[in-house]
């Protein structure tokens, strides 16, 4: 039987219903964050992400590969204060290449069908951030870690 | 839009925006029934004010701390209360204000109204929020009708009013409310009607009192009650009430009053008075669509309708005999924890004069009993009636301690309503005006630590376990004449002079720590008493004291409990003496066990079942920062203490963070030597709470399952100020 806490269940709900994510990416001294349009593997230990391959975000990536998603669940109202809550998923990033990529272009597409010529494109990248961790705050100070038990 | 409406011009597309007392009142205007004028502030007017300074979401962030089903009633209680004081604090739009000044002034001018709730929702036949929100008699003046307004509008927020919607499973975010404002009409007899006696379906009933009806409601004063045939009104009998007193008007509000002799003798309401009451309840049950349960005064001939609504079907009231608390809904006991003055007064009587010297009495009898001299059957004889009188006291702690704790709130919010603090929890520092006991014992443990701060031969000599020396030892003696040693209480008095030589060996090690200054205190009540005008000091202060009892006895009442509950155990040990091995008689223990869900007398836990993280399939999900609430100030770090187990007391060190599921009064000893305390059990008058305020440590209580969560020497913060709790270490 599948076990779903109350955690889980707001973390799938965040990572499944919210298109967009704050990308922060960083080389040396020089940190950068930007959005992206993702999609999570149903075991939410992927998070899969397309890139022009001449933008800054790409060029950080390919110097160094950890990387932090940040996705939310704000609407700009007052209520976000008590309503919404915000995920944090670091880990090492990849492009994907080779037999994996089909998949996770399909997982991409199916989640943004407006995005698949952008990531047809022969000038996109696929990437995907492995999660190590996931830092969930909720209730506006409430935080919880979440981590894989491999 | 018209937000400000007269009685007169409510229309059927107002119903949502005027709430239900308003639209009753405009429906029974409408039949030709009499009513007081008046007009409503709907519910927009509300709206407006909670949006224009973002009130609306900081009660929401208030309430969304914890969801209000995870709430103990204590924590309900407390954010209440801040919810109130934002209430209290916050600014009208200038714009607002003078809209409702303007209306209220042009409506009733000098003239003294009646201020109620008129909730949307409230009312219908199957939810009754009668008595739930705050409702003000004889208010005279635009400007105290307008501050009156502001209360009303907080009582939506009320704790009573949330752990009703609580119980009912009503949505709180979307509560809303409009203000009925009418002319005081000051009847000579006034009662309320009952279209349908709700023990008899083929019954009416009235009740009616001299005076203003306001006695009757709340049940300060006793009305004569008549039984009338539904049909065709004829009375069936009539129960006359022992009437010595009823409420008037006062200067402002209303004052209960001792009955003039000439009326004490008459009954209210004669046949003809009976029969024109009850020829209302036809129209009224034509209005309502169902029998009414309704409100009326009686002036100068005239009969007035003050306010009615349909008998209401569910409010289990029939639970509200016997142990309510007990019940699975609990509504009827959550109504009966609003004591009022008086009330709660006579149950200061019972507790001080009555109560608390039978327990007394009660646990020396027990502790003289030589159980070693006993046959078997008398042994089991006298563990029976320990335990007898263990249940006894466990029930006299819910249906009248409990409720007296209500004196230490009604003192709270009358300082708030008058001084208007910053901070809502100020008056705490008001209260302690005697010394509690714990804090009494806490204060000989400190002075053992100072002779041994200050004497280093007594230092070395305990050291080596010998005697301390004639003054040490002294107080020692003293200290164990009047506490026992410092288990006892929490169980068994085992730990002996080692225990307490101990602690105060360990709080030798640093200096003393200092309790609140009572400078402060002293500031405070000349702050309190010059918020009242001078004839009202008196009454103030009367208040002030029955706070403090009511604070004393949160204290005191639990400790004599408990040494009624360690004469039970000591019976119990004197049994498995003699059959080492065997098992406790059945059924004992376990109702010590069943005591948890009390929440408020609680045993300490065993530490089965101690999950540090949440598990499901394959995520890990391990608590970082959690929200609980804010029960003392100030920011402290340090290695965590996990107190899971009586003996672990004992290896408290100094800076150490205390990590308890519920800090009982027997345990604060302690307290003194740690830096911060964080406590599973929520509330502001919790015992964990009030010591930590004492010693100005900061603390967060209502953490879920903290002592499981956090493990011992874990790197933690408690941040007193926001209410969090952090744990650093690699997470």
């Amino acid at each position: 039987m599948k076990i779903t806490s109350e955690t889980e269940r707001i973390l799938r709900k965040l990572l499944t219903e919210q298109s967009l994510g704050a990308l922060a990416t960083s080389v040396q001294e020089s940190p950068y964050v930007n959005l992206v349009a993702f999609a999570v593997s149903e075991d939410l230990r992927r998070i899969v992400f397309s890139t022009p391959r001449a933008t800054r975000k790409f060029e950080n990536l390919s110097t160094n590969h950890r990387a932090a998603m940040l996705v939310d669940s704000r609407s700009n109202s007052i209520s976000d204060f008590h309503h919404a809550a915000a995920v944090t998923a670091i880990g090492p990033t990849d492009e994907i290449t080779g037999a994996a990529y089909t998949k996770s272009r399909d997982l991409y597409v199916s989640r943004h069908p407006h995005l698949a010529d952008f990531v047809d494109s022969p000038s996109s990248a696929l990437f995907h951030l492995q999660v190590s961790i996931y830092i969930l705050v909720r209730d506006f100070q409430r935080v919880d870690t979440i981590t894989f038990d491999r | 839009m018209r937000t400000i409406i007269s009685i007169g011009e409510i229309t059927d597309e107002d119903k949502g925006r005027v709430g239900g007392k308003s639209f009753v009142s405009a429906s029974l205007d409408s039949r030709g029934l009499k009513i007081p004028a008046g007009l409503c502030v709907t519910t927009d007017v509300y709206q407006r004010f909670i949006d224009e300074f973002g009130l609306r979401e900081r009660i929401m962030m208030e309430l969304s701390r914890k969801k209000l089903e995870d709430m103990r009633w204590e924590e309900i209680w407390d954010a209440a209360l801040r919810i109130r004081t934002l209430f209290l604090k916050e600014r009208i739009a200038p714009d607002l204000l003078r809209e409702l000044i303007e209306n209220l002034a042009t409506a009733f001018g000098s003239r003294p109204v009646v201020v109620r709730s008129s909730a949307p929702g409230e009312d219908s036949e199957l939810v009754s929020f009668a008595g739930l929100h705050d409702s003000f008699v004889n208010v005279s003046g635009a400007e105290a009708i307008t501050e009156k307004i502001r209360l009303v509008w907080a009582s939506l927020w009320s704790d009573r009013a949330l752990l009703y919607r609580k119980e009912l499973h009503l949505n709180v975010e979307e509560s809303t409310i409009a203000v009925l404002i009418q002319e005081l009409v000051l009847g000579e007899v006034s009662g309320v009607g009952f279209g349908r006696n709700p023990i008899n379906d083929d019954q009416a009933v009235i009740e009616a009192v001299w005076g203003l009806n306001e006695g009757l409601v709340d049940g300060r004063v006793e009305p004569d009650r008549w039984i009338l045939d539904r049909g065709s009104g004829r009375i069936l009998s009539h129960i006359p009430a022992r009437r010595s007193e009823a409420v008037f008007p006062g200067e402002q509000g209303t004052e209960l009053r001792a009955l003039e002799a000439r009326l004490a003798e008459k009954a209210p309401l004669d046949g003809t008075g009976v029969e024109s009451i009850f020829r209302m309840i036809n129209p009224l049950e034509e209005t309502l669509g169902s029998p009414p349960d309704f409100e009326w005064t009686l002036k100068d001939g005239e009969l007035f309708v003050l306010q009615a609504r349909p008998i209401t079907t569910g409010r289990g009231e029939g639970d509200s005999e016997g142990k309510a608390w007990e019940n699975p809904d609990r509504r009827p006991w959550y109504m009966s924890l609003q004591r009022n003055f008086d009330n709660l007064n006579v149950l200061r009587e019972r507790i001080e004069n009555e109560f608390i010297p039978e327990m007394e009495a009660e646990t020396k009898r027990m502790a003289e009993v030589d159980m070693v001299q006993m046959t078997e059957d008398e042994l089991l004889v006298e563990i029976e009636s320990r335990e007898r009188i263990r249940d006894r006291w466990n029930g006299i702690y819910w249906s009248e301690f409990i409720p007296f704790a209500h004196g230490i709130r009604l003192f709270g919010q009358v300082y708030n309503d008058a001084v208007r603090p910053d901070d809502p929890f100020e008056f705490m520092n008001l209260l302690d005006a005697g010394e509690a006991e714990s804090l009494e014992r806490n204060r000989m443990i400190e002075d053992l630590a100072d002779i041994i701060r200050k004497n280093l031969v007594v230092k070395n000599r305990l050291e080596q376990g010998e005697e301390g020396g004639t003054s040490f030892e002294r107080v020692l003696a003293e200290f164990m004449d009047k506490f026992g040693d410092l288990s006892c209480g929490v169980s068994q008095c085992t730990t002996g002079r080692e225990g307490i030589i101990s602690i105060a060996s360990k709080m030798a090690s640093s200096p003393p720590r200092p309790r609140r200054n009572a400078k402060t205190s002293d500031r405070l009540l000349q702050q309190y008493l010059a918020a009242f005008p001078e004839d009202q000091r008196q009454w103030a202060t009367e208040v002030l004291e029955l706070g403090q009892s009511s604070y004393r006895m949160r204290d005191e009442d639990n400790i004599h409990l408990a040494r009624i509950e360690g004469q039970l155990l000591r019976a119990l040990d004197e049994n498995k003496r003699r059959h080492p091995g065997e098992e406790n008689l059945p059924g004992i223990l376990s109702k010590d066990a069943a005591g948890e869900k009390s929440q408020n007398h609680t045993t300490m836990k065993s530490q089965a079942n101690g999950g540090k993280a949440e598990r499901t399939e394959k995520l890990i999900v391990t608590p970082r920062q959690m929200v609980g609430q804010p029960a003392s100030p100030g920011l402290a770090r340090g290695p965590a203490r996990v107190i899971k187990l009586t003996p672990d007391l004992s290896l408290v060190e100094a800076g150490e963070i205390l990590v308890t599921d519920a800090i009982e009064p027997e345990m604060t000893f302690v307290v003194p030597l740690v830096a911060g305390i964080v406590e599973r059990r929520g509330g502001m008058l919790i015992h964990g709470a009030i010591i930590a305020r004492e010693y100005g440590l900061p603390c967060v209580t209502g953490i879920p399952d903290a002592d499981k969560i956090i493990r011992d020497g874990e790197d933690i913060t408690v941040d007193g100020f926001l209410g969090i709790v952090i744990i650093h270490n690699s997470r």
